[in-house]
Formats: C-alpha cells, structure tokens, sequence
C-alpha cells in the first residue's frame, strides 16, 4: 500500500525535473562555499597564483560537483540496489592497492590510472556507509537484537578496516571504523552488544601494536611525549600550533603568514591547511569555517531525521557522521589534542578522490532529501507492506 | 507500520545522542582555538618571530696601526679566495676538477671540500681556497663560465707590512680562544681574529670597532629570503704609535744577529720613537697558522726569539747604574761635590778584594771622572758612605723596580734589592759586601731596557718624571704636569756633565762612539755587566778575551744616553745580550740609532746639515 505523504508527492512518480526542484540548494550553497575557502588557501599556498593547485583543484571540485547532483537525482532506489555492488568494487579495489598500488609517504595507498590517482581508502568511506545502511534497512526491528544478524555487518567493517591498516594507513583506518560503530549505534544494535564490541576491540590493542609499523607506534607515542622527537612528529605539532597561536583573532592576512609561507608547516596542502587558514585568517576564519561545516551537518541530520525509509536516514546520518569524524579529526590534529593521524579537512584539503568522495555522499544525502517519502521495500523485490 | 515508527523513534533519539556528542566535541575544538588563538596568542607570536628572523652579524674592519708618521705597520689585505655553492652546480666535482685545472688543490682540500658540501645545506658556501694571488684569483674569475657554482670572494685578514722589527711591540691577532668567549656572538664567528700581543691586544676594543647586523627573514631550512633591518655598525679605529717604524728597523738592522734590545724614547714626552728586541718573529706567520715543527722551533730557540726584552729581559745595569749611586751620594751630602777616590785597580774589604775592570787602577780621581772612566773602586766608595738603603731610595724615586706601566702586556719590574728583601727572600742579613756591589750596577739589581731609558730621561730632561708611551699624540691638556723627582739642579748638572765626558773626552768609555755632527752630541754611560764570576786564576793570567769564552758565558754590553747634549731630546737605551764591553759593543749602537733620530726629527733646527753616519768607526 503506497502511503501518500503531506506532500502528496508519491516517490515512482517523480520526474527528473521534480527532482531537480527538490534539490536542497542552500546545502549545494554551502557546500561551493566551503569548497571556496580551500581554494582560496591554495591560492595562498600558491604564493598568489592559480596555475598550479587551484585549477587542478577546481577541476576536481567541478567534477565532482557535478556527480553530486547527478548521485542527488538518482532514484534512490537505484542506491539501495546498487550498495551491495558498489561496496564489492570498493574492497575489490582496495585489494587491488595491494597488488598494484603505487607507494607514497611509505604507504601503498594509491591506484595509477594515468590522468590522476585513486585511493581506494577514500571511495570506501561512503561505500562502507552504504552497505552498512543497505544491510541494517533490511534488517526488522526485532533482527537487531540477534547476535547472528550481526556477523556480516562485523565483517563488512572488518574487512576494509583490516585491509586499510596493512597499506598501511592508520588513521584513515581508524576513522572508518568510527564511522561503522555509528551506524552499528544509529542501527538500534543494543547497547550492551556494543560495550561488548568495544571491550573487544580495546583488548586487542595490544595486538595491533604488534602489527603496526613503527612509524605509527612512534607517532602515538611522540603524542604521549612530545620530547621524544622534537624536530620529528612533536616539530609539526609545535610548529602547528605557533602557527595557530600567532595567527591570533584576526590573523595575519591572507598570504601574509610567516609560518605557512617560510615552510615551517608540513603537508599544508592536505593535512595541516587548516593551520594555514586559522594563521592567515585568526580564530575568525577558524570559526567561519567550523560554522560552515556545522551549517552543512545540520542539513544532514535533518535530512536524515526527516526520511521516512529506515535506509534513507541511515545513509544521511552515517555521511554526516564521517564527514564530522573526519572535520573533527583533522582540527584536534593540527591544534594538537590527538596524534597526527593523516585525516584530509573534508570539501577544503587538496586530493581528487577524497573531494569527489565527499561530494558524492553529499549527493547520496541530497537524494536522500529528495526521496524523503519514498517507502523502500525492506528485502530486495518485495515492497513494504 | 507501527514497527516502523518504533525504529524510526530509535533512531531519532539514537541521532541525537550522536548530534549532542558531536556538538560536545565541536565545543572542545573552539575552545582549544580560544586557548591557542587568544590565550597564548602573545606567546606563540614571539616563537612565530624567532622561527623568522634570523641576526646575521657583519663585522667590520679592524682598526689600523700606524707609526708616528702615519706609516702603516699593521693593516687589512685582501684575501683572495674562492667559494663554491654546492646546490649551484650539477656536479661539485667535475666543477672542483676544472678548478683543479686552473689552480692547485691538494687532495687535503679537495676531501674537505667534498665533505662539506655534503653535510651542509647546499645554500652554505664552502671555502675552497684562501689567500690566493692576484692572478690565479683573476684566471679563475676569467674561466667563470665554466665553472657552476663557484663564487670568487674577497675577505680581509691582517697583515704587518714590517714584519719583524715591529713584531713584539705592535703583536699579532690569532683565533679566539675559549677564554675570550664573553658570549659576544661576533667572537663566535670562525673567521673572527682578536688581538694576542702587544698593542693588538692591549688595543683590541679600540681596533676591533661595533659590528653591525642584519635581520633576514628565513625559511625553515635556514635561506635568507630578505633582509628587513641593517645596522651598520662602526669600524674599528686606526691607533697612532709614538714608534717611528723607519727608526725602528734601523735600530734592528742594527742590532743583527746580536740578542739584544734598543729603546728611544722622548725624554719630555716619554713617547716611545723605537722599542726593539732582537732576535725577533715574523708577525704575519701567526695568521695563516704555524705547524708544529715551526712553533717548536719558536719556543725551543736559544735566543727566544717570542721574548719582548725589551720591556720584559731584566738585566744587572752594572755601570750605567753609576749616576744613581752619585745621585743618592751627592743628594743626600754624604759625598762633596769634589769627592776624591785613589784608585790602585783593587781594594781590601771585609776579608776578600774588590776590583777595578781596569787592572793597573785609575789614579786619583774625582766623582766625574769616576763617571768618565767608569772606575769601580770610586763608586764601592761612595756606595760604602751612602749604603744601599739611599741607593735603593734614589734607584725607586727613578723607576726602577716597579713597572713602568706602558700599556702592552708583559713587562718585568726589575729589582732593587733592600735589607728587608733579603730578610724576606733569603733570610739572612745584608752583607756591606752587596752594597759596594750594588754600588756598580751587579749584585741583585736587575732592571729593563725600558726602564734604563727612562732613567736617562729623567735624567736627562731635569729630573721629571716621564711615563713611557708607545701611543702617539695625546693632547698636551690630557697630559699630567710635570712631577719633579726632587733632585737639586746642581747634582743633576754634575751627573750630566760626566755623561757628557764618557762620550766626548778623549778619556771617556765611549768617546769612540761619539756623535760627530754639530748640535748632535751625545752624552751617555757604558756599561758591561759579568754573567759569570771571574775566577782569580782568570785574573792573573788575564788572557780572556770576548771571543775566547763561549756565546753564554760572554759579558752583556749596555749603553745608555742621551741626544742633544746642550738641548736633550732622545734618551737611549741598548742591551747587546753577551755582546762583550759596553763601549764596543752597545755605545755603536747607541750613537747610530740617536743619530738618525735626531735626523728624522721633523721638528730638528733646519740650519744642521745632514752628513752621512760613519756607522763602523765605533767598531774597534
């Protein structure tokens, strides 16, 4: 039976140009207006031209700006059939890292497909997401709390986790395992199942100490203890942090800061380009941009509060959740309350995949938005009753 | 529918829990921004201005030294030399192997090359090459083209254009030691010299000058970027010298071979025209660094060359300390004016003899005549009648056994010796023995060359005190007023005419080194002094000559005096170490080197003529 919203708008009924009309534009406002800033500090970065990072930057933007919409238009149906799928090509070609990735940074996190680069890690981000919001909508209510039911979201986490943290890339594994713990949590799985996970996994830490490598026990530790490298890891923070600290409430200007353009900062075109913008622009720009990232948070939480299908809300909440795990990150990286784990500023630092990727989700989100009322079957081929 | 409902209000709750935890989270990092942006702002902009500016100091130009006449005896040459900038070229060596081509590099500086521009940024110049020629500097300036990354570069380093003869007065300038460290950073600087010896040290503050500094702004690996602020700084000041450098090295051509010491200096002024010191080093090897053989060689010398004797060599005066004793015996009036000794060539006293340098004795002679002939018997004498405590009074009042407080390090005190410093050093009584001793300049007394030129100033000039200075020009009102001695007049004339008698009566020791030319003479005293006790064996068969006893054991020949007789205006002094007699070997000496004072003196009545120095006929 197709229930008929207070819109009155039936979900199979809608046309693209409906959709187009549905669109949430003041979140694709503030989305190009964040995308902006981080060009606006390439262009700092760039010592005043365009040429090189913001062009290369603004063509990545525009193309995945460009997918957002098209993801956004997209009957979400489609998404529901095509999650399984999608998360299939992104594990297979996070194996693929393994066989033919290309080694940076002393990680083997990228695919060369001539024109750019993929990092697999950063498509699976959102298809993790997917998957897991595709498996939980199938689930009814009561199936939560069977611990059998539970297996196989356990090991669509595990599976890309474990294989994120050989390339290896601890931070980026990390941060997709918070982001499957909040879907697990916003699935309605039981909370003493999770404090039972969590017992779990804090037990096994020191059995992935013995796997890490020891550049990743050594940025934990310099965490712990500053003084252990002073011109390594603990250089970069303090570095960081003078850069923050002198940039003051209104910073120094834009292409005046001393720390940014004398290099004393590391990676400020991916990791540290926050520093950047809070030495230039002081706790005012700093602010301005965290306001931003709220603003865009609070369309996706009330996007996902607003769906009606359980799939829908998943999707929306689980993006927003690693979009914020990713934002928040990043700052408690370079203000220096947590190790430099390598978390991109998401819509500002500079890297094609990790841009498209956001915007994707976002278009995933949008969708979402726009197929609020749509009533999804629970399992494949049957529509709900 | 109503289980739907039931997960949809799951969800919101659980979805908010999550918003609210978020917003939690969001709270933490704007207040951590706070803390960093506006709490510690005023910190982290002073680190922030530390990691940017970097102080460059830019040293500046040592002072020169200059003689009276402005002559140069110390400056800064030119170091040619050569720099390569390992991050300019594509190859450091194939650039080193065409420069090898053009000059030599021995394999030394070829590794060290290497091995810097290796460990060093590659913005960090390394010296190849220093103090090249002017043609190899300029052969290499030509091939330029092919040679990436060098950079031709000049620096200063110092030099003493005279070298020798002014080497233990003027000094030299070496590498900071860790005891000059005073955390000034300009000393840090691996190029910096300071002063050592002489006036280069005693001088140093004045000559080194205020060096300026640059604030550049730099990267994080060290690359200046630009400069924002340049102090000048102020260079260091040229010092003027009483010495006249022309006088200087003829008085040390002069000396020869000989170890010795000759001192000119103004009788009124004090100022210093010649401080020589025999034999002597070459100034300028301290610079460019000496290897251990030549250093050894240095110190080991049996001349000791690094001594200054000048200041620093302490001898008995022996004879030229004879207007002391006639002082002290004619100003306290315990000998007349016409006080007559018979001199038989020895005399008894206490149980062993004493003698006259001249065997068959003197005769009958009067205290100027004492002077004269440089009898011994005379002055035991008078030194009998006075005692040593009046000698040694009158031998204070003229300077001797103290410093006489010339500005450059090392000076020696001399000695005048006392009841109370025997007592003190020995433990024992004076002996009446010591004092007929001291009564001819032997014994325990000991004194300078320095301070027998002073003493034949003071003398000379009137009985006034005179400061040595080796700095010209101090303005008369900075002068002190003349300090008289308290001498009386007719003392002090009688004293100067028995000097003038030693040179220009047929009978004076040294009327064979007498100063010819008109409104030149010269009045003086020899003086030859006993390094080793002459045995009586030695003295009855009398066959010891100079050149019989070994170079050690010869006698010292001193001489000093004083030119113009009848208008004083340069006081002399020469020690020839183991030189032989006073009169043969010092007077010489003497008389070539006041002459050519007396000739350069632009100050000199012009009506005198200038014939020229018969410098041999002294030698006999």
């Amino acid at each position: 039976m197709a229930v008929q919203t207070s819109t009155g708008l039936s979900e199979s009924r809608l046309t693209v140009v409906q959709r187009i009309q549905q669109l949430n534009w003041g979140l694709v406002l503030l989305i190009a207006v964040t995308a902006c800033v981080g060009l606006t500090m390439l262009y700092s970065i760039s010592e005043g031209t365009t040429e090189t990072w913001v062009s290369r930057q603004l063509v990545r933007f525009g193309v995945g700006f460009l997918l957002m919409l098209i993801v956004a238009v997209v009957d979400i149906r489609f998404w529901l059939r095509a999650a399984f799928p999608l998360y299939g090509i992104s594990l297979a070609l996070l194996v693929a890292v393994e066989v033919v990735g290309t080694v940076g940074m002393g990680a083997r996190r990228w695919i060369d497909l001539g024109p750019f680069q993929l990092q697999p890690s950063e498509i699976m981000k959102i298809a993790l997401v997917l998957a897991l919001a595709r498996y939980f909508h199938g689930l009814a209510h009561d199936e939560i709390a069977w611990l059998r039911r539970l297996v196989a979201p356990t090991a669509m986490a595990i599976v890309p986790v474990a294989l994120v943290l050989r390339q290896p890339d601890l931070g980026t594994a990390l941060l997709l395992l918070i982001g499957a713990g909040a879907m697990f949590f916003l699935s309605g799985v039981r909370l003493r199942v999770l404090g039972a996970v969590a017992a779990a996994a804090l037990a096994a830490i020191p059995v992935v100490w013995h796997y890490l490598r020891d550049y990743q026990r050594e940025r934990i530790l310099t965490f712990f203890d500053p003084e252990r490298d002073p011109l390594g890891a603990g250089y970069h923070i303090l570095q960081s942090k003078i850069a923050l600290g002198s940039g003051g409430v209104f910073g120094k200007g834009l292409l005046q800061g001393t720390q940014s353009h004398l290099h004393f900062l590391p990676e400020m075109r991916t990791d540290f380009i926050f520093t950047m913008l809070a030495e230039e622009f002081g706790l005012v720009g700093a602010l301005g941009l965290l306001t931003l990232y709220i603003f865009i948070l609070t369309y996706a939480i009330a996007i996902a509060l607003r769906s009606r299908s359980q799939f829908g809300r998943l999707l929306a909440m689980g993006i927003a959740a690693t979009f914020f795990v990713y934002f928040c990150a990043n700052i408690a990286m370079v203000t220096g309350l947590i190790p430099v784990v390598g978390a991109p500023l998401p819509l500002v630092s500079y890297g094609g995949t990790a841009m498209v990727t956001t915007l994707v989700g976002f278009g995933l989100v949008m969708s979402v938005h726009i197929h609020r009322d749509a009533s999804l079957p629970r399992r494949a081929g049957a529509e709900e009753p | 529918m109503q289980r739907d409902f039931v997960r949809r209000k799951a969800f919101t709750r659980r979805a908010l829990v999550l918003s609210g935890g978020a917003a939690a989270l969001t709270a933490v990092l704007v207040g951590r921004l706070y803390y960093l942006q506006v709490i510690n702002t005023g910190r982290y902009r002073v680190l922030a201005e530390e990691n940017r500016i970097s102080w460059r100091l830019l040293p500046q130009s040592r002072g020169r030294i200059l003689d009276r006449f402005g002559i140069e005896v110390a400056n800064n040459r030119r170091n040619y030399r050569i720099l390569l900038i390992p991050e300019q070229t594509s190859s450091v060596t194939r650039t080193l192997s065409v420069l090898r081509g053009l000059v030599r590099i021995d394999d030394r500086d070829l590794h060290r090359v290497l091995r810097e521009a290796e460990r060093n940024a590659g913005f960090m110049p390394v010296t190849v090459l220093e103090n090249l020629s002017w043609g190899q500097f300029a052969r290499i300036n030509a091939h330029m083209p092919n040679l990436p990354g060098v950079q031709p570069g000049v620096g200063e380093s110092r030099f003493y254009p005279h070298g020798q003869p002014l080497a233990h007065l003027v000094g030299y300038v070496g590498p900071v030691s860790p005891e000059e460290q005073t955390g000034d950073p300009l000393l840090k600087l691996p190029e910096f010299r300071t002063g050592k010896r002489g006036v280069e040290k005693a001088r140093e503050m004045v000559l080194r000058g205020k060096a300026g500094n640059s604030q550049v702004e730099v990267n994080a690996y060290g690359r200046a970027i630009r400069e924002i602020e340049r102090k000048a700084g102020e260079p260091g000041r040229d010092v003027r010298l009483s010495i006249d450098a022309e006088l200087q090295r003829l008085a040390y051509e002069r000396l020869g071979d000989e170890a010795g010491s000759v001192v000119v200096m103004g009788v009124y002024s004090g100022e210093l025209l010649a401080l020589v010191s025999t034999p002597s080093f070459d100034p300028n090897a301290f610079h460019l660094g000496f290897d251990s053989r030549q250093w050894r060689a240095l110190t080991r010398h049996p001349r000791a060359p690094l001594v200054h004797r000048a200041i620093s060599g302490q001898y008995a005066p022996g004879s030229t300390f004879k207007m002391i004793v006639a002082l002290a015996g004619l100003e306290a009036g315990t000998i007349p004016a016409d006080h007559r000794v018979f001199c038989s060539g020895r005399m008894e006293f206490g149980d062993r003899f004493f003698h006259c340098w001249k065997k068959g004795g003197h005769g009958v002679l009067s205290l100027p005549h004492a002077i004269e002939r440089s009898c011994d018997i005379h002055f035991y004498d008078v030194a009998r009648r006075v005692g040593i405590d009046r000698i040694g009074e009158m031998a204070g009042r003229f300077g001797f056994g103290a410093p006489t407080g010339i500005d450059i390090e090392g000076e020696e005190g001399g000695l005048v010796p006392s009841r109370e410093w025997m007592r003190r050093r020995h433990g024992r009584p004076w002996h009446q023995g010591e004092t007929l001793l001291s009564g001819i300049g032997q014994g325990y007394l000991l004194a300078t060359p320095l301070q027998l030129a002073v003493m034949t100033a003071q003398i000379a000039n009137g009985g006034f005190r005179v400061r040595p200075t080796l700095i010209a020009g101090e303005p008369p009102a900075e002068r002190p007023a003349p300090e008289s001695l308290g001498l009386s007049a007719t003392s002090l004339s009688l004293v100067q005419r028995a000097m003038d008698m030693v040179s220009n009566s047929p009978h004076g020791t040294a009327y064979r080194a007498r100063i010819r030319e008109p409104g030149m003479a010269i009045a003086g005293k020899t003086g030859t002094v006993q390094v080793r006790r002459i045995t009586e064996a030695e003295r009855r068969t009398g066959v010891l000559k100079k050149e019989d006893l070994p170079w050690k054991e010869r006698d010292h020949a001193l001489f000093v005096g004083f030119a113009p007789v009848d208008a004083p205006r340069y006081a002399v002094a020469v020690v020839v170490e183991h030189g032989g007699g006073g009169s043969s070997a010092a007077a010489p000496v003497a008389r070539d080197v006041l002459t050519e004072a007396l000739r350069r003196d632009p100050d000199r009545a012009p009506a005198v003529g200038r014939p020229v120095a018969n410098t041999t006929s002294g030698e006999t």
